[in-house]
């Protein structure tokens, strides 16, 4: 099952490099990961997507948590949580093409940022699965590039990840 | 207000932990550290020959002691010389700090001379790393760096010091940190009250229970507790290769340790267990054999201090994260309660152990008559004699390490030093210099062989220099006897390169460097050889024993079967 890992921790050098390599090290699986600084520059938030059964997972946040970086962890996927990812998608854009393009972009409620009279540049945000939906949707040979963020994630109401 | 240098620092804050010797050998990035070394006299540096002897040598003495061991070594090939002893001390759980010079951080990532990435070569085997950014960190690094090496899970802690850190020329305020704080490192100090009332329940009720004690018992200091546990009890005791000593081996309770070449009654007990109460052990392959065959008739109880050891390899029914000791404290608390509980009959259980026990009496092996090539066990047991089974005793790797485990019985903890987890051969003899060196009043024994003495005997020089008269007892087989025994039994006898073509003359190689050597190649001269060994205490005796190359170790469990399933000699099998 899909799991979507949240880390609080120290925003040191290495700390990134200690994390992917436990992954690596242990043979835990990675499907996507993203990471930057929280609002208290000491910490970052390290969002980590991964597959595997529940005995692999329950290893996952051990060991994760065994890392000295790892100030605090959650596995968002346990409860209600709100999940987003960030596309920018180049795709091309003349005659009828443009017309369409922008249309499925509406349905989507993605937008368009860059545009030049033959490449529109769409940038999508929602999950995982939506993102994937609007690329089905493009069709393959309208597309020039894509550009994911990877998951980022909150639990929904009061739940916080913090240090306190 | 003190002021001093990052060199200073460094040797001033080593003095104020404690620390009496470290081990090391210098290099260009470590020159500032050991001319401030040079400049004291509270911390003793060895110089070994080679860095992964430091990391031996500092590993058996942190085996032998408890306290974290301390390399100091260059950057570069200094640094990459030591990952082997690191990786040993990381996967048995040792507590040491290794400091590494590095080139000068103006430098780092320019493919310096002797830059090596240190902290990111040794990251997936240290428990943690740290870079000095600025000299005045120092204190504070190192002090993180031993509290984190020593306290909940040991293991080895890297610190890379670029040399500018340690630069003479500038001073700053030394404090010696008495305590550190971690926000993401808290060890847990005792198990859930819950959980070990669950555990407590379940070994009233056992009729078939087995308590199986790992090397978190000897790190953690709680052998005594153990043993106080299984008596209380009165339940058989078995022992990872680690936890040997754990629980006294001459002890009737004690099953001698279990796994690929335990004991044949400790692993017939856990396969017939009802209850398995494992505290400190990992559950490695070589204890478990087949997992998924593995003890079906019991319960798992499993006490550990990582969380992350638990529920890894086999499923567990009642997990207790915790340190050994407070959670045998509350379990004994806890029995203590139901003294008087009269439900509590294991006779039909002891009658099967020893029933089983008695069944291997006298069929060990056969000990070699007059006029025959001595067997390995029988040098052993030998040594276990004349040394009265108090000897610090240290192995390197293979099949003289398991006859070692087998035949030497241990009464106390500490005194077993192996690399049980990663299996380094070369570990053998600076691990011994360490032990030697720090209780140098204690008989300090190192079984080895051919193959694995060769891999660090540069070391016998560094034994020279501080005069560290270890007992070396070379089961010599003129072959690489475990390679060799996996081959008889997997590859129809085929010995591709198991067999050591060119020995040297292992007396005129140790005469060289000024030692003592004897041999022996007959059953008859081994006692006499070992009393004249034995009586000389102040120069390092090397035994070389001719044994039986065709020798296997057994028991032998069967790949890929169950605790049960063993090969007893090279004629029957369970």
């Amino acid at each position: 099952m899909r799991h979507i890992i949240s880390i609080l921790m120290e925003n040191e050098a290495g700390a990134l490099s200690r994390v992917v390599g436990l992954f690596s090290q242990r043979n835990f699986n990675i499907e996507s990961l993203n990471v930057a600084p929280t609002d208290d520059p000491t910490l970052s938030r390290l969002t980590v997507t991964t597959v595997g059964d529940d005995r692999i997972i329950e290893q996952i946040t051990k060991h994760l948590n065994k890392l000295i970086d790892v100030v605090k962890l959650v596995d968002l996927t346990e409860g209600n949580h709100i999940e987003r990812e960030l596309m920018l998608i180049k795709v091309k854009a003349v005659g009828a093409q443009r017309d369409e393009v922008k249309r499925t972009t509406d349905i989507f409620r993605g937008q368009i940022v860059d545009v030049t009279p033959s490449v529109y540049t769409i940038q999508l945000t929602g999950d995982s699965d939506k993102l994937d939906a609007f690329i089905q949707a493009l069709g393959n040979n309208t597309i020039l590039e894509v550009v994911r963020t990877g998951v980022s994630g909150v639990a929904r109401g009061e739940k916080v990840l913090s240090l306190h | 207000m003190e002021l001093l240098s990052g060199a200073d620092m460094i040797a001033r804050f080593l003095a104020d932990e404690g620390v009496e010797y470290i081990y090391g050998y210098p290099g260009g990035a470590a020159l500032h550290i050991y001319d401030a070394l040079f400049r004291q006299d509270a911390v003793k540096h060895v110089l070994v020959r080679h860095e992964q002897g430091a990391t031996h040598m500092a590993d058996g003495y942190a085996r032998a002691s408890g306290k974290p061991g301390v390399v100091l070594v260059t950057s570069g090939p200094g640094a990459t010389n030591a990952v082997t002893g690191i990786a040993t001390a990381y996967m048995d759980s040792v507590p040491m700090v290794v400091l590494c010079g590095q080139v000068m951080s103006h430098l780092i990532g320019e493919d310096a001379f002797q830059e090596t990435d240190i902290v990111g070569v040794t990251r997936p085997i240290v428990k943690h790393s740290f870079t000095v950014r600025h000299p005045s960190e120092i204190p504070e690094v190192l002090k993180k760096a031993f509290y984190i090496a020593s306290t909940g899970r040991p293991g080895p802690v890297v610190v890379d010091i670029p040399k500018d850190m340690t630069s003479p020329t500038e001073r700053f305020e030394y404090v010696y940190p008495k305590k550190v704080k971690l926000r993401s490192y808290s060890p847990v100090m005792r198990g859930h009250t819950g959980q070990i009332r669950k555990a407590v329940e379940l070994m009233r009720k056992a009729r078939r229970p087995i308590l199986f004690g790992g090397g978190g018992l000897v790190l953690g200091k709680a052998a005594e507790k153990f043993t106080q546990l299984a008596q209380a009890l009165d339940f058989p005791v078995t022992t990872s290769l680690m936890g040997i000593g754990a629980y006294p081996q001459t002890d009737r309770q004690s099953l001698g340790w279990l796994g690929m070449h335990g004991s044949y009654e400790a692993n017939m007990a856990m396969h017939s267990s009802d209850l398995v109460v494992c505290i400190g052990a990992r559950f490695d392959d070589r204890a478990t054999n087949n997992t998924s065959k593995f003890c079906p008739t019991a319960k798992i109880v499993h006490v550990d201090i990582d969380p992350s050891s638990i529920g890894k390899t086999v499923r567990v029914d009642v997990p207790i994260v915790g340190p050994a000791e407070s959670v045998i404290d509350e379990m004994l608390h806890l029995l203590e309660q139901h003294k008087a509980d009269p439900d509590h009959s294991l006779n039909d259980w002891w009658k099967q152990i020893d029933d089983w026990r008695g069944s291997r009496v006298g069929k060990l092996y056969e000990p070699a008559e007059v006029e025959a090539t001595l067997k390995p066990q029988q040098v052993v047991e030998a040594v276990w004699e004349i040394t009265k089974g108090q000897a610090y005793v240290v192995t390197d790797v293979g099949q003289h390490q398991m006859f070692a485990a087998q035949y030497y019985k241990f009464d106390r903890p500490n005194r077993w030093i192996t690399s049980g987890g990663l299996g380094t051969m070369g570990f053998g003899l600076p691990a011994a210099m360490g032990v030697k060196l720090n209780y140098p009043e204690d008989e300090v024994v190192l079984f080895t062989g051919e193959g694995s003495f060769q891999m660090m005997l540069q070391e016998l020089s560094t034994c020279q220099q501080y005069d560290i008269p270890v007992k070396i007892v070379n089961l010599n087989n003129q072959s690489l006897g475990m390679v060799r025994q996996w081959q008889d039994l997997n590859y129809k006898s085929r010995h591709a390169q198991s067999y050591m073509k060119s020995l040297p003359d292992f007396k005129k190689l140790l005469e060289a460097y000024g030692h003592v050597a004897m041999e022996v190649k007959k059953p008859e001269d081994l006692q006499p050889t070992l009393d004249k060994a034995f009586a000389i205490k102040d120069r390092v005796v090397f035994l070389d024993i001719y044994v039986d190359p065709f020798e296997h170790v057994y028991p032998m469990q069967v790949p890929q079967g169950a605790m049960r399933d063993m090969l007893l000699s090279k004629t029957e099998r369970t």
